[in-house]
């Protein structure tokens, strides 16, 4: 019983850090969607300003990549901790 | 890289049955250890100093005296690399049959490849320095023309547009982080020595530099920044009886290196773990279907392991692109010299 018990304990680990990562790729992925799709409307817009506009659009999806790694950070860790 | 592995899984399999352990041999690549292994020969490894200071004054040894569990015997204290438990892969000093963790400061594989990297970054920029010294105001060319543009591209573009006028003050830290970083972060990509230790990928060395950048930030802030601080220009309800604004503030003063670490390492081992990870695949997909399917992984695997290390080139230069970037965000906000109030 207490083995059953260990083993179902392992594989809710396992699926709340799948869970948790995919929430925070969704989260990722949506973020810097919005970025690039507003990156490239106001390139079309101007186009001489596109290299400023580059270099903002990936600073700041750096930023969002990082705070998704949190999340990614976190579930690494209920995993194997 | 799968050449590597494939001697790996050779020793590995003549142990434990042909089972792969995906978990120990990602954690292998990623850690740290007393030698740097040969390449294509993972399990044989160049030994490299064991600098300890234990119960009775410092140690110096070669690890090659402690590899597979032996023991060591120098002079009254007996050194041994425990195989599990709390100190697992750590050198520990047996006192009165207990395990007791000295002060290790050995010369392991990280600490080598840093020194590396600091020997590859100082030669750079040097050569940059020998040209100007040698040719006065000619342009240079090859190699050393290639680093002044990127030198270029950091100060004018990052350090001279945010910070103005204390440019010239900060631009020495700002770039050797960045070059450092990139540095480190290409070195992990070469899979053979002198690269192949994965340096960004541990959190002590980006704790390290994120703390730098703590610490540069605070103590040049200027008055007015502490004064914004501890008493900032709100109504007086956030700040007298409960310092509400003060306390969010000052939490907020720590945050900004967490984030730093965290992001430079997060996204540094992720991109390792995913190559690793994606190689595994070939053996563990072999040892389950037999050579056929792991044939045909050979081919998705190997196209998008390759796939995934080009990508970790350019997020190697992004990572230490923002790195110094908020650095150098972080800076200019600690150099504020306060408005005028209009009435």
């Amino acid at each position: 019983m207490l083995s059953m018990i260990l083993v179902a304990v392992e594989a809710l680990l396992g699926l709340g850090a799948s869970f948790g990562a995919a929430l925070a790729v969704i989260g990722a992925g949506l973020g810097i969607g919005k970025i690039g799709s507003s990156a490239m409307e106001a390139i079309a817009r101007q186009p001489e300003a596109a290299g400023d506009i580059r270099s903002n659009m990936i600073v700041i999806a750096a930023l969002i990549e990082g705070v998704a790694l949190f999340a990614v950070i976190v579930c690494v860790l209920a995993l194997f901790v | 890289m799968a050449l590597g592995y494939s001697d790996q899984m050779h020793h590995s399999a003549t142990e434990t049955q042909t089972k792969v352990d995906p978990k120990e041999i990602i954690f292998e690549h990623l850690g740290d250890a007393y030698g740097w292994e040969l390449p294509f020969a993972h399990h044989r490894r160049i030994p490299l100093p064991v600098i300890v200071y234990g119960t009775d004054g410092f140690h110096v040894f070669s690890s090659s005296r402690v590899t597979d569990g032996e023991q060591f015997q120098d002079g009254n204290a007996t050194f041994v690399i425990p195989a599990e438990g709390d100190y697992k892969g750590k050198v520990v000093e047996i006192v009165d049959g207990q395990q007791v963790k000295p002060y290790d400061i050995s010369i392991t594989k990280n600490v080598l490849a840093l020194f590396i990297t600091i020997a590859i970054v100082v030669m750079c920029s040097m050569s940059l320095v020998k040209w100007y010294k040698k040719n006065g105001n000619k342009a240079p060319r090859g190699f050393t023309g290639a680093f002044e543009s990127l030198v270029v591209f950091i100060y004018d573009g990052v350090i001279k547009a945010t910070l103005k006028q204390d440019a010239r003050r900060f631009a020495p830290y700002l770039l050797t982080i960045f070059f450092f970083i990139f540095m480190m972060n290409l070195l992990g990509l070469i899979v053979i020595f002198p690269g192949g230790a994965n340096l960004t990928g541990n959190i002590a060395v980006t704790m390290t530099l994120a703390i730098m950048t703590f610490l540069v930030t605070n103590i040049f802030g200027t008055k007015h920044y502490w004064k914004d601080i501890f008493w900032p220009d709100v109504p007086m309800w956030l700040k007298c009886p409960l310092p509400i604004m003060p306390m969010i503030e000052l939490f907020g003063i720590f945050t900004k290196p967490a984030a730093l670490t965290i992001r430079l390492f997060a996204n540094m081992m992720g991109g390792h773990m995913i190559v690793i990870v994606l190689t595994l695949l070939i053996f563990i997909f072999a040892g389950v279907g037999g050579m056929v399917v792991g044939g045909a992984t050979v081919v998705v695997s190997v196209a998008f392991s390759i796939f995934m290390l080009l990508i970790d080139v350019l997020v190697s230069f992004i990572q230490a692109y923002v790195f110094t970037m908020l650095s150098t965000i972080f800076i200019s906000l600690a150099q504020e010299h306060g408005h005028e109030v209009t009435e």
